[in-house]
């Protein structure tokens, strides 16, 4: 997993927060989105397209663009640049559209 | 052509294809815009009850819809998405059912018999779709149905027309309509002038203010659809269902709300939480996928639902058509309206169409 990266923290005072992508563990810093974690981690790419296949990341850090899509906590499919990154979260990148999920057994 | 938008851009490329020169008025951002809005089906089954021509004219231009599809990706290096594999309906009580069921026989019976569809029970409908959920007591097949992505088949009509040397004047809110010296003289918003043979009134909503100029009626009314569009899933609905339908690319629409809104063409809670309900009924797995987006559209209606067609006695030369479905019509607005329309090869056209003429409305209105 890459290490070196194009982002510099320019606020290096917040404690210091240990999560996982993909198995890995990450350094990240308290009040991070897990977008700005990956960024400053040289994850640029937290998915592969389900139409072409092109590797995406976090482009617009503000909820809009839907294209920092990763899976955290078992979840597919969620925002990283609007999801606080915590202790011990498992961040998994995507390859492809989402699995179906299984129906709920009360959703009939 | 006043009128860029699915039906306007079909016809007009089907003129060109007939070597007229077209020019198209597109009124801009600003627009009443149903063909962005469309929800993509080439829907079939229980259109035309009480006007079986109605139903002729839409299984037609289903029919004609590959051959469309075939023709428009030559011309525009865009494919629309064809996929015709039949489409459901899904019941979720034995009366809606039974409801079904006896339209699509009224339909049937209508047209000699010449209807195929299908009752499916419920575990026949889940040998189909294994996703269907335990509420479905049962589902109607019809092989006429299909889909296809309305925003790419929009596409490819404007880079066909465009290519086949159409013009489109973009921007263009056209104020009036005057018949003058044996043509027409069509006025913009901010003084623009042209002049024209023919006109052919494809302005949607924008019609009922604009026919009566040129001696034709255009009752239209707006219905407000809603449409919710999920995340991206993997594929699972390889059937279109009027009310819900997986797209290429793997989102997940789900639609069929009308309600009469005015000209508000946005969204509310009630309806929206009302769509993803019904979708979860249908489909359960769908109450763990995200919804990204939802938008409204409103519906071109007629009084009586069905299409209209009309060439102006009145003014010769000018023509309106009128219709809520955009996608379906494509083929037969491309391929066999234009020669109607000019008169040229009307010999091409079913020999119906009068019935589709907004003088069914004034009848009604006096008798």
């Amino acid at each position: 997993m890459p290490r070196d990266s194009g982002f510099r923290r320019l606020d290096e005072t917040g404690a210091p927060v240990a999560f996982e992508i993909d198995g890995v563990a990450v350094a990240a810093r308290e009040g991070d989105t897990v977008a700005a974690a990956m960024l400053a981690a040289g994850i640029l790419a937290g998915r592969q397209t389900p139409v072409s296949g092109a590797p995406r990341g976090p482009f617009c850090m503000m909820g809009a663009c839907f294209d920092c899509l990763v899976e955290i906590d078992g979840e597919p499919n969620c925002q990283a640049c609007m999801t606080p990154v915590a202790p011990g979260m498992r961040v998994r990148r995507m390859r492809g559209a989402r699995p179906l999920p299984e129906a709920t057994a009360d959703a009939g | 052509m006043i009128g860029g938008g699915l039906v306007g851009m079909a016809v007009g490329w089907g003129l060109l294809r007939l070597g007229r020169q077209v020019t198209v008025f597109d009124e801009g951002d600003r627009a009443i815009r149903a063909s962005r809005g469309n929800f993509g089906l080439i829907w079939v089954q229980g259109k035309g009850a009480g006007m079986p021509d109605y139903a002729r004219w839409t299984r037609l231009s289903a029919r004609l819809w590959p051959s469309l599809a075939e023709e428009l990706s030559a011309a525009s290096g865009v494919r629309p998405e064809l996929s015709q594999p039949g489409g459901m309906t899904l019941f979720l009580s034995e009366a809606e059912a039974a409801a079904g069921v006896a339209k699509l026989e009224g339909l049937r019976d209508a047209l000699g018999g010449d209807y195929p569809f299908e009752y499916l029970g419920a575990n026949a409908a889940r040998a189909l779709v294994p996703e269907i959920g335990p509420e479905v007591v049962g589902a109607i097949h019809c092989p006429m149905d299909g889909h296809v992505n309305p925003l790419y088949l929009l596409r490819a009509l404007h880079t066909a027309f465009a290519r086949a040397g159409g013009r489109l004047v973009n921007g263009a809110a056209v104020e009036a309509v005057e018949p003058l010296g044996g043509g027409f003289r069509i006025r913009c918003a901010g003084g623009s002038e042209w002049r024209a043979g023919q006109v052919v009134l494809a302005a949607g909503l924008g019609n009922a203010r604009l026919a009566p100029m040129v001696g034709l009626d255009a009752p239209v009314r707006p219905e407000r659809g809603q449409v919710l569009v999920t995340e991206k899933v993997r594929p699972f609905l390889r059937l279109p269902l009027a009310r819900v339908r997986q797209v290429g690319e793997g989102a997940v629409q789900i639609g069929d709300s009308r309600e009469d809104a005015g000209f508000d063409d946005g969204t509310s809670t009630e309806v929206m939480a009302h769509l993803a309900r019904r979708a979860i009924r249908y489909f359960p797995l769908l109450e763990r996928v995200r919804l990204v987006r939802a938008w409204g559209a409103l519906r071109v209606m007629s009084p009586d639902g069905n299409p209209i067609y009309e060439r102006s006695r009145e003014c010769p030369g000018a023509s309106v058509i009128n219709c809520h479905s955009g996608v379906t019509l494509a083929a037969a607005h491309a391929l066999v309206l234009p020669g109607w329309l000019t008169l040229e090869r009307g010999g091409d056209a079913p020999g119906y169409m009068e019935v589709f003429g907004a003088e069914r409305f004034r009848l009604q209105a006096t008798g």
